[in-house]
């Protein structure tokens, strides 16, 4: 009788463990193959970006058609903080063995989800070069503006000295930062994340530099 | 097995008698979300044959082992397999539409559209039917998905596949570009359809009588 049922539950499931070795050997197959692709995107993503978040998007352009190199080194900064230490993951930019500058990954809560962007500053850390936004969900047509290199442009040689604010209507003040008509939440949590990482970096950087 | 629709019939009746949007409602999750630009329609719309095409393919094949109790895990199985294989390509060679679509092409594995056509047509019938099955679907899938994004993005950013089309005095409607926007326009058009076979039924019925 046990036979009997034994036999009975082979008959029964040989199919479903079949295909399952059979669609599991496909998709190993298929992760192998594809596996080194995925990661060189992502990480490519960031890196692509580094020499315009330096020099901005017209030298960054000049440097890549006159072929000269800009040395992409990341590193991982960590920070202390409250007891906690926060991980940034930084990349250092450099041109003839001179340091460009700095480029940081980061993230915080935007209106809808996670903001994930990119950081530029000067060796120095005194300066931003430019920032770029690499995934946001912000509400479209009004959020999402903060992906526009009109809005970005702002950020660009805004000093690391003040933290900076969004307002509403012009900005008069060298601190400050137009927010999106309709869109002040997704705005202030972008000079939000920047103030964070410039308060969290500016330090370990600098000796960083002088340590070159 | 007289009974049962020709391959041709299956490929014809999926495009518009029995498209899988409008007259089925099925698969409603990407129609909804993914509709907001004609770029990820198209996608979703090719990710979906590409699943569906291979779904129906082996299901077909293997349709005389199937044990009745044991097809709807047969059926998870080969669809998981095939979108696993979808998401990791769109990852691999289109990384930007990728993260567009980010949770809806996993989410293919639970759109009913793919285990509906497994369930009713390519368990039962041979290869080709099923094939054709598939592909007449996925037509069907994608002339509902690029009808309602055409309607979102040219109201919703004047642009039609990121060109603009509109001029651009044109305020965008932000709201079509919002989920509103799907409802909406999905609503309106189901309405389109009813009212169009409506219309068609009674003509029929006129010259009948």
């Amino acid at each position: 009788m046990t036979e009997n049922v034994k036999t009975n539950f082979f008959s029964q499931a040989w199919l479903v463990l079949l295909l399952a070795i059979c669609f599991g050997a496909m998709l190993a197959g298929m992760q192998i193959a594809l596996g080194p692709t995925i990661e060189a995107n992502k990480v490519n993503e960031t890196l692509e970006r580094v020499p315009e978040m330096v020099f901005g998007a017209d030298r960054a352009r000049e440097l890549a058609d006159r072929e000269q190199a800009v040395d992409v080194t990341p590193l991982t900064v960590g920070v202390d903080k409250a007891g906690k230490t926060v991980r940034y993951s930084v990349f250092e930019a450099k041109t003839d063995g001179q340091l460009a500058g700095w480029v940081t990954k980061t993230a915080g809560q935007g209106y809808a989800d996670k903001i994930e962007m990119l950081i530029g500053f000067d060796p120095q850390v005194e300066k931003i070069t430019g920032i770029f936004v690499l995934d946001q969900k912000e509400t479209p047509g009004l959020g999402n503006k903060i992906v526009t290199d009109e809005w970005r442009s702002q950020f660009v040689a805004k000093s690391t000295g003040q933290s900076l604010a969004a307002v509403k209507g012009k900005a008069k003040a060298g601190n400050e930062i137009d927010a999106i008509t309709g869109a002040t939440i997704s705005s202030k949590a972008v000079t939000d994340i920047i103030n964070t990482a410039v308060v969290d970096l500016r330090e370990p950087l600098i000796t960083k530099a002088k340590g070159m | 097995m007289a009974d049962q629709p020709t391959s041709l019939e299956r490929f014809v009746q999926g495009i518009l008698p029995e498209n899988p949007v409008f007259r089925q409602l099925l698969g409603l999750c990407p129609t909804l979300a993914v509709t907001n630009n004609m770029k990820s329609a198209i996608t979703m719309t090719g990710a979906v044959l590409f699943v569906l095409f291979c779904a129906n393919v082996i299901t077909s094949l293997i349709r005389n082992l199937l044990k009745p109790h044991l097809r709807i895990v047969i059926f998870t199985l080969t669809i998981a397999t095939f979108v696993t294989i979808a998401d990791r390509f769109l990852a691999a060679y289109l990384y930007q539409m990728s993260k567009t679509l980010g949770p809806y092409i996993p989410l293919i594995i639970v759109n009913c559209i793919i285990i509906c056509r497994c369930e009713v047509c390519a368990s039962k019938q041979g290869v080709i039917t099923a094939g054709a099955d598939a592909i007449g679907q996925s037509i069907g899938f994608g002339i509902a998905l690029s009808a309602i994004a055409a309607v979102r993005e040219i109201l919703g950013t004047g642009m039609f596949f990121e060109i603009r089309v509109l001029p651009a005095a044109w305020p965008d409607w932000v709201v079509m570009v919002l989920p509103p926007g799907a409802f909406l326009t999905f609503g309106l058009l189901i309405g389109l359809v009813n009212w169009y076979e409506g219309f068609r039924a009674q003509k029929a019925g006129k010259i009948e009588g």
